[in-house]
């Protein structure tokens, strides 16, 4: 279970805090959606599971660790069980797609065997079979966005966060993206994602907790996009 | 561990050869940095090889009494030669002298009328001295002026010791090289500092352009160590060429400050210095391609790893 406990973040020169008291949690295999306009604080939030940010006041549990009281190995082990997907897809632009999934494979830990049987399959379930050689300049939006959901699933991690990972997609390409979430979430991950669009919330479905200034205003388990 | 660090070299190399243009840049600026290395072992050898003919060309001449005896003045050469201080001893009999004095003087007719005038052989024996080191000469002469330098009877051997204006021009000249040396050395660090924060800072850059890069493997639990190599790795690869792509344009540099500096110094050519040393400079070169490369990346990288 990952839990928010009265989770504040203020970033230096900044008067308004990014996150103010947020208090949460997420059930296992619960696929949750984190709804608000840009600057409400959507992505500091899913940056405090990562580690990548540090809360002012307030703590993050995953089970009854607080992450942000490990030491620095374990952090690189909590982020193996998380995959990350970024709207802007991240990809290391000299590894072709196949490197760049066999490269979460290998900060795990796992043997070139592994690699071989395993990146394949991951191409095969985000329909990109054809894109293994290809650098992410050789690839368009949604493909580079799938090599990067890929990536994220290849270690079977407990827990997916998409940050905005339609931002900058087509309609089309959107909703292929949100299929393959669902996909993953189906299979037992945890997923929490966030967006600002209204049709991408309509067809997850699901609960979906809403952010105003950096405060939930709203957490319905089966909620709708309202702001 | 073996895996780890198989796949470390895998990516750096393949990191070097994908990164082709921040890879040349990276060259290009470890190459010059190398060249003012190169370019200051030249200068050294040629400063030390110059030096060192200054100081072989330092000499003391002592100049015996008339009636000296010889046997004491070859004992005197024997104790003189176990002096730490003392290079070579050379002795000049009376003898010896007059046929040097007849040799030089065989067109003069009449300096060598006056000579035969004067019936006896009126040249001192000598020594021609050299120390080891120009500021050593002062310790030599006041050996010369103590009591082992006195004859069995009790009188002086040694008559005079060169002149007090040589003596002079030795001990400016033996400061004046002791002020290159410490300038020298001088130079050379600010120098190699110089070079060194030029290949940190080209560096830095490159590592500037590949943070996201970075950042992306660290939040895919990449160990710092993971990460780090591949750049470590092509880093001392970009070392390793750019030290040979320095040997061999200080080939070219060896060949044409040798005919520029051909009268230099009469023993000593660059091209000569740089053949007979080649296997050193290799050694120096190549290793401070390899720790600049490597160890710019080593520390450029660190900045981004704090995620």
């Amino acid at each position: 279970m990952i839990y928010y406990d009265n989770v504040t973040k203020i970033y230096d020169n900044e008067d308004e805090p990014a996150l103010h008291k947020v208090t949460f949690a997420v059930e296992p295999e619960d696929f949750v959606t984190i709804v608000g306009h840009s600057g409400a604080g959507k992505s500091t939030l899913l940056k405090m599971l990562i580690v990548e940010d540090e809360p002012t006041d307030g703590a993050v549990f995953l089970e009854s660790t607080n992450i942000h009281r490990l030491a620095r190995r374990d952090v690189n082990k909590l982020r193996r069980r998380i995959g990350v997907v970024f709207q802007d897809y991240r990809l290391i632009p000299n590894k072709t797609a196949y490197e760049n999934i066999a490269f979460a494979m290998e900060a795990a830990g796992r043997t070139d065997a592994e690699i071989a049987a395993d990146v394949p399959h991951v191409l095969e379930l985000v329909d990109l079979s054809n894109k293994m050689w290809s650098f992410p300049h050789e690839m368009s939006g949604g493909e580079k966005q799938r090599v990067a959901i890929a990536r994220a699933i290849v270690n079977q991690p407990d827990i997916v966060i998409a940050d905005e990972p339609t931002g900058n997609l087509d309609p089309i390409n959107a909703y292929e993206i949100i299929r393959i979430f669902k996909k993953i979430n189906d299979l037992g991950t945890t997923v929490l994602l966030t967006t600002h669009n209204k049709g991408v919330v309509d067809e997850i479905g699901g609960r979906v907790i809403t952010i105003e200034k950096g405060q939930i205003i709203r957490d319905d388990p089966n909620g709708k996009y309202i702001l | 561990m073996l895996i780890t660090t198989k796949r470390m070299i895998k990516g750096g190399f393949v990191s070097f050869w994908r990164n082709g243009f921040l890879s040349f840049s990276s060259i290009v600026v470890l190459t010059l940095s190398l060249l003012v290395i190169g370019g200051l072992i030249f200068l050294t050898g040629m400063a030390s090889a110059y030096l060192n003919e200054v100081r072989s060309q330092v000499d003391v001449n002592v100049y015996f009494a008339l009636n000296a005896p010889e046997e004491e003045i070859l004992a005197l050469q024997k104790t003189l030669g176990t002096l730490p201080e003392v290079a070579t001893v050379e002795y000049v009999s009376r003898e010896k002298a007059l046929e040097q004095f007849k040799e030089e003087h065989k067109n003069d007719t009449l300096i060598l009328q006056g000579l035969e005038e004067v019936g006896e052989n009126p040249l001192p024996a000598s020594f021609n001295i050299k120390a080891k080191d120009p500021s050593r000469y002062e310790s030599v002469i006041k050996f010369l002026q103590g009591p082992q330098a006195l004859s069995k009877s009790g009188s002086a051997l040694v008559e005079k010791v060169s002149d007090n204006k040589k003596l002079l021009i030795i001990d400016r000249l033996s400061l004046i090289l002791k002020t290159i040396e410490r300038v020298g050395i001088g130079i050379v660090i600010v120098l190699v500092g110089v070079a060194i924060i030029v290949t940190l800072n080209t560096v830095r850059l490159v590592m500037y352009t590949r943070r996201d890069e970075i950042s992306v493997m660290k939040l895919v639990g990449a160990s710092n160590f993971q990460i780090r190599g591949p750049f470590v790795i092509s880093g001392a690869m970009c070392g390793v060429i750019s030290g040979i792509i320095s040997l061999i344009v200080m080939y070219p540099i060896a060949y044409y400050a040798t005919r520029v500096t051909d009268n230099f110094s009469k023993d000593f050519t660059l091209m000569q210095f740089y053949i007979a040393n080649f296997s050193e400079i290799f050694i120096v070169i190549l290793a401070a391609g390899v720790i600049l490369g490597g160890v710019s990346s080593y520390l450029a990288v660190r900045r981004y790893l704090k995620i």
